[in-house]
């Protein structure tokens, strides 16, 4: 009698689980998990998004793809973006973090104010960075002209707005970067820190040898999370280059939008938004092999 | 030697503060230059001129778009700290066979960029009849992941014995959620909604996708719409149209920096 209660009971409470999950299972499955199958299945086609008739063409976009040396510059150019922005905000991040990290005046205000980049919409301050980089009456020229340098075209230079759109990147990120590493510091063990300075080490040796190796978790965290968020960049290069001049600005992100809902290419957005998840699966898949071997947990 | 090393840092700290600051203030003095000024170049605004706010605000439906903003942006924080308070709750408190499992689904959910499912996700809505609609901007956004870990994080350092007593008590769960575990976690639930509002606000590439009428643009789409219409030649609007954007998440951000600095970094931590 009291057995069947229990079960009566926990089967209750198994229905209950169903039910609280239930909206958010429905909504990942549908808008996360169902859209890689779509894509693949759309991938093997060469759909116009619009007729009735959908043309299977097996294999064909991917060979297409890797076949055309323009999307292996996409490629080559995501990377190349993406690396700088890493690399830049890891030394910037972490050099600002060490600053803020000091016993300092008005470090809190400073920390608020680098964060705020981060939160602004990509799209208005892409706007600003526009006119700031504008070549006739653009802050950077008369900035620039200041040191007697002549500022480029940017944005409308394909030698350059590539070098424009990771300016803009770094700025927005490397505050929420060093904001991340300051919470790696605090919590750092001191008393390593004055064994070891006893041992006569120096300040550099110090960070070699204890700050930077014991920040690896922080490190990996902060070059995963900016790996995928320039891996998919949009806003600020729809509002300031289209992607242009030419394709200087292409990366994956942007062609995988342009073949979507330009050129109204459904089986070249697919394979494109499928390789890009399989480079992101694949980084961070890495990351996390490396991270169980390598990463010095405190 | 001490005095200049401290100098250096002040030094320091004054190079990342105006870095980081110049483009904002220079959005936002450039929105009141005078037209003719915007062309010579000044450090300081010749006095506040609003009129660059006046044609912005005409070069657009603005009104429009910031009610569309104001509903999607409020709609969908809502839905998304519903949605992950229920499953939250279910992963922390109750029982179900093989729960581990389903939860490395979720989490698996996070691995999912935007940009791929972009194209389907377009299709997909499109199919249920919600392209141009506030269902189509809301709705494909605010299953979460990311806001259900952090709040069944927390819901697991709750005490056991508050929740058992209230079991004890006759309480069931909906009770326990709603008397119990969510007053404990009001911090990290205020966390999660200010993070999401300024997400929404600022969403820019699925508004654009979802929305193909002038009537049913987000600010950030508006903003684009303007320059492919009409290019950017008259920056005292554009930088005025600008400031409608990002005024109100300055706002919210001065008064919220502590919920919304958490809840971003949140990962690096709490991972």
């Amino acid at each position: 009698m009291r057995s069947a209660s229990r079960t009566r009971r926990k089967r209750r409470e198994y229905l209950l689980f169903l039910l609280f999950i239930a909206p958010n299972a429905v909504l990942l499955a549908v808008f996360a998990y169902w859209p890689i199958v779509f894509n693949g299945i759309l991938s093997l086609t060469s759909w116009d998004m619009v007729s009735p008739h959908i043309p299977f063409v097996g294999l064909a976009n991917y060979k297409d793809m890797f076949t055309d040396t323009d999307f292996w510059w996409v490629i080559l150019r995501t990377i190349l973006f993406s690396g700088a922005v890493v690399i830049g905000c890891v030394v910037a991040g972490l050099a600002v973090a060490i600053l803020l990290n000091q016993k300092l005046r008005g470090r809190n205000v400073v920390r608020t104010v680098a964060f705020a980049p981060h939160i602004l919409s990509g799209v208005a301050m892409g706007t600003v960075w526009l006119f700031i980089f504008d070549p006739q009456i653009g802050l950077m020229k008369m900035v620039l002209g200041k040191i007697g340098a002549d500022g480029p075209a940017w944005m409308t230079d394909s030698n350059w707005a590539l070098a424009g759109l990771i300016i803009v990147y770094l700025w927005k990120t490397i505050g929420f970067v060093a904001v991340v590493y300051v919470a790696g510091l605090q919590g750092m063990p001191s008393d390593l820190y004055e064994a070891a300075r006893l041992d006569g080490a120096g300040s550099w040796t110090l960070f070699r040898k204890i700050t930077f190796p014991l920040l690896s978790p922080v490190t990996f965290f902060v070059v995963v999370v900016t790996i995928v968020a320039t891996f998919q960049a949009f806003d600020v290069i729809a509002i300031m280059t289209d992607g242009g001049p030419g394709d200087a600005t292409t990366t994956i992100s942007w062609y995988i939008y342009k073949e979507a809902f330009q050129a109204l290419d459904a089986g070249h957005a697919g394979a494109g938004a499928l390789v890009m998840f399989v480079i992101l699966i694949a980084i961070t898949a890495a990351q996390a092999r490396f991270m169980e071997r390598k990463v010095h947990y405190r | 030697m001490k005095t200049v090393g401290t100098g250096l840092k002040y030094l320091g700290l004054i190079v990342v503060l105006v870095l980081a600051a110049v483009p904002i203030y220079w959005l936002l003095s450039t929105s009141v230059t005078s037209p003719e000024k915007i062309f010579q170049f000044q450090w300081f605004p010749d006095g506040l001129n609003w009129q660059n706010y006046i044609d912005g605000w005409k070069s657009a439906p603005f009104g429009a778009m910031y009610k569309n903003s104001i509903i999607v942006t409020l709609a969908g924080a809502l839905i998304q700290i519903c949605v992950a308070i229920l499953s939250s709750y279910a992963f922390a408190f109750l029982d179900f066979p093989g729960k581990r499992i389903v939860f490395l689904i979720f989490l698996g959910a996070m691995m999912v960029p935007g940009t791929v499912v972009l194209m389907p996700n377009f299709l997909t809505i499109a199919a249920l009849g919600w392209v141009n609609s506030y269902a189509g901007i809301v709705i494909p956004g605010v299953g979460s992941v990311f806001a259900m870990f952090l709040l069944r994080q927390h819901m697991l350092t709750l005490s056991s014995e508050v929740t058992d007593a209230a079991k004890v008590d006759g309480a069931n769960h909906l009770r326990i959620l709603w008397h119990v575990v969510l007053p404990m976690s009001r911090p990290m639930v205020v966390t999660v909604i200010v993070v999401a509002l300024v997400e929404k606000w600022n969403d820019f590439v699925w508004p654009l996708v979802s929305t193909s009428t002038d009537s049913m643009r987000t600010l950030p789409v508006g903003l684009l719409m303007i320059k492919d219409a009409q290019g950017f030649t008259n920056w005292g609007a554009v930088m005025a149209s600008s400031v409608f954007i990002v005024v109100p998440v300055l706002i919210v951000f001065f008064i919220a920096q502590r919920q919304i600095i958490a809840g971003l970094t949140a990962g690096a931590t709490k991972g």
